[in-house]
């Protein structure tokens, strides 16, 4: 069976800064994959490139085999590709509930019917409810999401996600700017992840890398240093390197 | 001891999700409107005339707030659509075809066509390239309307307008009783439509794009399609308000397609509160009908004071009148 995810020959260059540099990589079905390396590597538009924020100077996307190189950016998403954001990006005005319903009225296509109200699509709203409730945010279902603390506000970023069924997850460092007593919520929450859908995560934090990822890739400049298990990782002296001059901690 | 807590928590649900379940339903405040309007007909009957041109004016604003106050659209062409929908009920009634509800419709149909058309081509930008594109496509159609005399009677006017009965009954009167009724009519309608599309699932992703349009790529949302629909309907609507005026006043000019005629319909929905889909139920009276007072005394004050209004209304009431009521509702509440 092909990978879950596949990028070959990858290119993205900004005039002379080449952001992602011909990067093969092979994301596997189930995989708990990390993505590390040190402020501007290029994780995020690496991220970018696979969904179709960014389009690629060169090079092939492929999902579940086939490629997605030239499909829009909600037609990957409708084939199962979701991701996260570094910086939450949520409806802020709106309740909880809502910005969940919203992503669940996406992908099971009532977001196109013009006429009835939404609230008559009660399916979407207590599947949206029965989302929450796991991740303990229920109690605030109802609550404008500027009104949630932050690393609240994470875990909204995971829900919208889950809202729309992944295949294949890539999370954006999902517990950037949460403060350290709650990060272990958002680890759980990855940790329970049904074993079904690829996930990459995108991690400073070298704790939850080495506690949920079965591979790790490093980039470093746009392009791919090293890949292989946490242990062959930990002890490669190429990684040590970057590590020590740049690291975040 | 797991069934007790799990009997709570399905409490708790049912009553979230009814809460939630039930916003679109009617509030006793969505009729004070109508029964203002009402009441209006029989205490100010020298005033139907002025009635019929404020609720085609408020068909109008509706129609933008649906733009800019719900999908976050911002134009400043929206008078595009209105002249051309009086443009075309104006050229039927001057050519032979004089029943009234049948030129509504073509003036929708039209109207809805250049919104589609000109959509496909603005709708692809944003912020002040979209404003002034926007603007462009309003200011070709009015050069338009101006070259192609021989049809729009140019920079004259389009004259000899002949409207029949509405369903061969009610003739349109001097003094605007018709109208009034007639105006007020379709505005029930087109609010009817309104409404609805704002508390479906398409009228909430529109919300969803105006907050967030990253996000709504992020969740599979087809962005640029929505926003070409809600601009076709919003522009059908403004059609069908440049046809109420044109048959209700017997008169379409160039000024139905100009840039002052956008701008003020957008300064009337800031007045009112914009995104709230009452702002123009609000903003449009106040203008129109403090427009006609002081107008009479000096055109020149008039829109000094217009514009220190607006001033006002942008430092101190921010969301209009209504995100004024809105605010004082809050603190009342939160006591
Ligand atoms: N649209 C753009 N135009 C030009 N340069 C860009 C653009 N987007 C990103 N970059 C540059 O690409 C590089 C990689 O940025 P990116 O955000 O992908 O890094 P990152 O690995 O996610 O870093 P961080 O750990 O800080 O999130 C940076 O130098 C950034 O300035
Ligand atoms: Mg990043």
């Amino acid at each position: 069976m092909a990978p879950a995810l596949e990028t070959k020959s990858l290119v993205k260059r900004f005039g002379a800064l080449a952001v992602a540099n011909d990067i093969n990589f092979t994301l596997e079905r189930g995989a708990r994959h990390a993505l590390i390396g040190p402020n501007g590597a290029g994780k995020t538009s690496f991220v970018n490139l696979v969904t179709g924020v960014l389009t690629p100077s060169s090079g092939d996307i492929h999902l579940a085999g086939e490629s997605i190189t030239a499909l829009s950016r909600a037609q990957r998403v409708k084939r199962g590709l979701v991701r996260t954001f570094q910086i939450s990006a949520l409806f802020k005005k709106l309740t909880v509930l809502e910005n969940v319903t919203l992503a669940i009225a996406e992908r099971v296509g009532a977001a196109n019917d013009l006429w009835r109200p939404a609230g008559h699509h009660r399916d979407i709203i207590e599947e949206a409810y029965d989302l929450l409730v796991p991740l303990g945010l229920a109690d605030e279902a109802l609550r404008p999401v500027t009104e949630l603390a932050y690393g609240r506000q994470r875990m909204i970023e995971i829900a919208m996600a889950l809202a729309l069924k992944p295949k294949v997850l890539l999370l954006d460092e999902p517990a950037a700017g949460v403060p350290p007593r709650e990060t272990g919520a958002i680890i759980e929450t990855i940790e329970r992840l049904p074993a079904d859908i690829a996930v990459l995560f995108i991690e400073h934090d070298m704790e939850l890398v080495f506690r949920v990822a079965q591979r790790i890739t490093v980039l470093v400049q746009g392009a791919v240093l090293v890949e292989g298990t946490p242990a062959e990782i930990a002890e490669d002296p190429k990684v040590r390197q970057v590590y020590l001059g740049e690291s975040k901690h | 001891m797991t069934d007790l807590s799990s009997r709570d928590l399905l409490g708790d649900r049912k009553a979230v999700i009814d809460a939630f379940a039930r916003r679109h339903r009617f509030k006793w405040y969505e009729a004070i409107p109508w029964l203002a309007a009402i009441a209006c007909y029989f205490l100010f009957e020298s005033y139907h005339a002025l009635g019929a041109q404020i609720f085609a004016t408020i068909l109008f604003a509706l129609s933008l707030d649906l733009l800019i106050g719900f999908a976050g659209i911002v134009t400043l062409g929206h008078a595009a659509f209105f002249g051309v929908g009086a443009y075309a009920a104006g050229v039927m009634a001057a050519n032979g075809w004089h029943e009234p509800l049948s030129e509504v419709l073509v003036a929708a149909i039209v109207a809805a066509g250049v919104g589609f058309a000109s959509g496909l081509i603005v709708l692809r930008t944003a912020g002040l390239t979209l404003l002034m594109q926007t603007l462009v496509v309003a200011a070709l159609l009015q050069e338009l309307a101006n070259k192609w005399s021989s049809v729009t009677g140019g920079s004259d006017g389009l004259l000899g307008m002949k409207i029949d009965p509405i369903f061969g009954l009610f003739r349109f009167d001097l003094f605007g009783d018709t109208a009034y009724v007639y105006c007020l009519a379709v505005l029930f309608i087109g609010w009817l439509i309104a409404r609805n599309i704002v508390y479906s699932s398409f009228g909430r992703s529109l919300t969803g794009i105006r907050e967030n349009t990253n996000r709504m790529h992020a969740i599979g949302a087809p962005v640029d399609r929505r926003k070409l629909v809600i601009y076709t309907i919003s522009a059908a609507l403004a059609g069908v308000s440049g046809a109420l005026i044109a048959q209700t006043t017997a008169l379409v000019g160039l000024n139905t397609l100009a840039l002052s005629k956008s701008g003020e319909l957008i300064i009337m929905l800031v007045i009112g509160g914009i995104g709230r889909l009452y702002g123009a139920f609000i903003g449009v009276p106040l203008y129109m009908i403090a427009q006609d007072r002081f107008s009479q005394i000096d055109p020149i004050y008039w829109y000094f004071w217009i514009g220190l209004f607006m001033i006002f209304v942008v430092v101190f009431a921010r969301g209009g009148v209504l995100g004024v009521f809105e605010r004082f509702n809050q603190r009342r509440r939160s006591r």
